[in-house]
């Protein structure tokens, strides 16, 4: 099982007229590893998201996600091979309730039928009970079962993030992407927040892709650091090893003088 | 969310309106012109609900509905007056076509992201009425015969299985799938959802019920033209789900009921149906711009009556 990663980025890359937003892309994850994806604003990184689930279609390269090429499934088929995300800008369904977010995510793991549903047959009856239970069973890990009825646009900033990884979480994962789950969270929820992260690694059997901006937060809880700039991997390694690499220093400096004229 | 409880009383209520109105028809304490109007009533519900379910449930537009009506309409009259086949097998076949074109017209256009829908379901409504304008078999613009053959019953148990389908399946995880595609497609998308097999089947249904009700239309008339089938139809049915409320069945419900008495007290005045039909909308869309009903369901209205708390859910 070891030598096998769960996910193998080969070479991957899209361009974008003449951009290349990523390129040359070399990861590699195996299973039960929480990894950090690091990197200046604009580096790449929610795009590395879209193209390993199948938002964006890879105009080199390959994914190979569980021994099978995923590259090139439209993204509802690569999340039912096991791979769930979170959006950087939240992207819950608003209008409807916290119970129902979760779900929708929970759909297609249940198997009653179109036709059983119209005709109200006992399937029916029993995939929505359960589905309506494994779904509270997610929100009471997030603590969020309370707000089961309220409207998703409702909820509080942080309590919107923690549904966005329960909802994920309800699709069934083997990876979990989370694209900066904190972002916007004060110290103490996000102290809860990658506690949480810990926590649902373990229950899950999960193997998680992190993208944070704050690189002390990435650096306490990931076991293994990549860092992408204008599109490519600049470095990878433990955080110790990040931490004092000559590259990521500039990578970084460099942003903070390019904050400053801007 | 036990919506299933709320099945039998749907029943009771479906088969005491169902016996009351076909006694007063059989009494003739109601006379042609009165269950001529709640056929019509019954046909036009038919027809909003199905465009709620593409429109209001799965947010897809569709401005073409008309098309679906005139291809049940014409289909079914050609299984009654030249195949010389049962009504209810007309009223089937005719629902079955019109989903077909349904397909046809659907999986290319809802694969696309963005509203070729629109477009697509406007050209075929009026490709459609060509073709039938150009066949001589169904009579071209002059128009075909067909048989009186709709009565209150037929058109009632019609629009009750319109509903109960068009209840269950929205009550369903289906039915929340197709909501989570009109909420946010990308997100719905990865959450493992087939987005487009679900926009392609609520158009499937949607166009089958237009067709059952195009049986409907054209079997009480004694006389179908490719005319009544242009834009200003599929504009009307348009109309009965924007009233409503975008994703409000029970809205859909009541401003066919009343737009429908509406045009039909006005029937002898064009100009002025038009008139008041834009003064309605105008109203509407200024005091409740969101349709009469909102997203509200009317059930919702009697829990917020019971729960005086009321709270922040709203109907799906
Ligand atoms: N669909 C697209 N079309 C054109 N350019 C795009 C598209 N998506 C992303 N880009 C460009 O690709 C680059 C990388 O964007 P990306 O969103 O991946 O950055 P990021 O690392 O997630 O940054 P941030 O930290 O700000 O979220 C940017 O220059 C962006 O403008
Ligand atoms: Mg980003």
């Amino acid at each position: 099982m070891e030598n096998k990663p769960l996910l193998e980025v080969k070479n991957t890359g899209i361009q974008f007229g003449g951009l290349k937003a990523v390129q040359n892309l070399n990861m590699v994850l195996n299973q039960g590893e929480l990894v950090g994806l690091i990197g200046p604003n604009g580096a790449g990184k929610t795009t590395s998201f879209n193209l390993l689930t199948g938002v964006y279609v890879p105009t080199e390269g390959d994914i190979i996600f569980n021994g099978e090429r995923v590259n090139g499934l439209p993204p509802f088929k690569v999340t039912r091979k096991g791979i769930s995300r979170t959006f950087q800008n939240i992207r819950l369904f608003n209008d409807l309730s916290v119970l129902e977010n979760v779900k929708v995510a929970y759909h297609s793991l249940a198997k009653h039928n179109i036709l059983s549903s119209v005709l109200r047959l006992p399937s029916h009856f029993k995939g929505e009970q359960e589905m309506e239970e494994k779904s509270i069973e997610f929100l009471k890990i997030f603590s969020l079962d309370k707000y089961k009825d309220e409207l998703a646009k409702n909820l509080p900033y942080g309590q919107q993030r923690r549904l966005e990884i329960a909802r994920a979480l309800a699709t069934g994962p083997k990876l979990l992407l989370l694209d900066e789950p904190a972002a916007g969270m004060n110290p103490q929820e996000t102290k809860d927040l990658m506690d949480l992260i810990a926590f649902i690694r373990n229950k899950f059997d999960l193997t998680i892709l992190l993208i944070e901006h704050d690189m002390n937060l990435v650096m306490g809880v990931c076991e293994r650091i990549y860092v992408l700039d204008h599109g490519q991997l600049l470095a990878e390694g433990s955080p110790e090893e990040i931490r004092n690499h000559p590259k990521v220093i500039e990578a970084y400096l460099g942003e903070e003088v390019h904050d400053v004229n801007a | 969310m036990k919506k299933s409880k709320q099945f039998w009383p749907f029943i009771v209520v479906a088969v005491l309106v169902y016996a009351v109105v076909q006694f007063l028809i059989s009494a003739e304490i109601i006379n042609q012109f009165y269950s001529n109007t709640l056929i019509l009533i019954a046909i036009n519900i038919i027809l909003a609900v199905s465009l709620h379910l593409v429109i209001g449930i799965t947010g897809q537009f569709s401005i073409g509905h008309a098309g679906f009506l005139a291809v049940g309409a014409y289909i079914s009259a050609i299984v009654t007056m030249k195949l010389h086949l049962p009504f209810v097998v007309a009223i089937i076949i005719g629902g079955i076509v019109a989903a077909l074109a349904g397909l046809i017209v659907g999986i290319p256009s809802l694969r696309l992201k963005g509203d070729y829908l629109a477009i697509a379901t406007l050209g075929f409504a009026e490709i459609i009425r060509i073709v039938f304008l150009n066949i001589d078999a169904v009579g071209g613009a002059a128009g075909m015969q067909v048989s009186h053959l709709t009565t209150w019953t037929y058109a009632f148990v019609c629009l009750v299985i319109t509903l109960v389908v068009i209840v269950n399946f929205t009550n369903s995880r289906h039915g929340l799938a197709a909501i989570s595609v009109r909420e946010n497609e990308i997100a719905s998308d990865a959450m493992g959802i087939n987005t487009t097999y679900y926009k392609v089947i609520a158009f499937a249904i949607g166009s089958f019920f237009a067709g059952v009700a195009g049986a409907l239309f054209s079997h009480n008339f004694y006389i179908i033209q490719p005319s009544q089938f242009g834009f200003l139809k599929s504009f009307d049915i348009l109309i009965f789900v924007v009233l409503g409320g975008l994703g409000s069945l029970s809205g859909a419900v009541l401003s066919a009921i009343l737009l429908t008495v509406v045009s039909t007290y006005l029937q002898g005045y064009p100009e002025t149906r038009m008139i008041i039909y834009s003064l309605v909308l105008i109203l509407v869309m200024l005091y409740r711009p969101k349709g009469l009903m909102g997203t509200m369901e009317i059930t919702d209205y009697f829990k917020l009556w019971r729960t005086p708390k009321g709270g922040g859910q709203h109907g799906k």
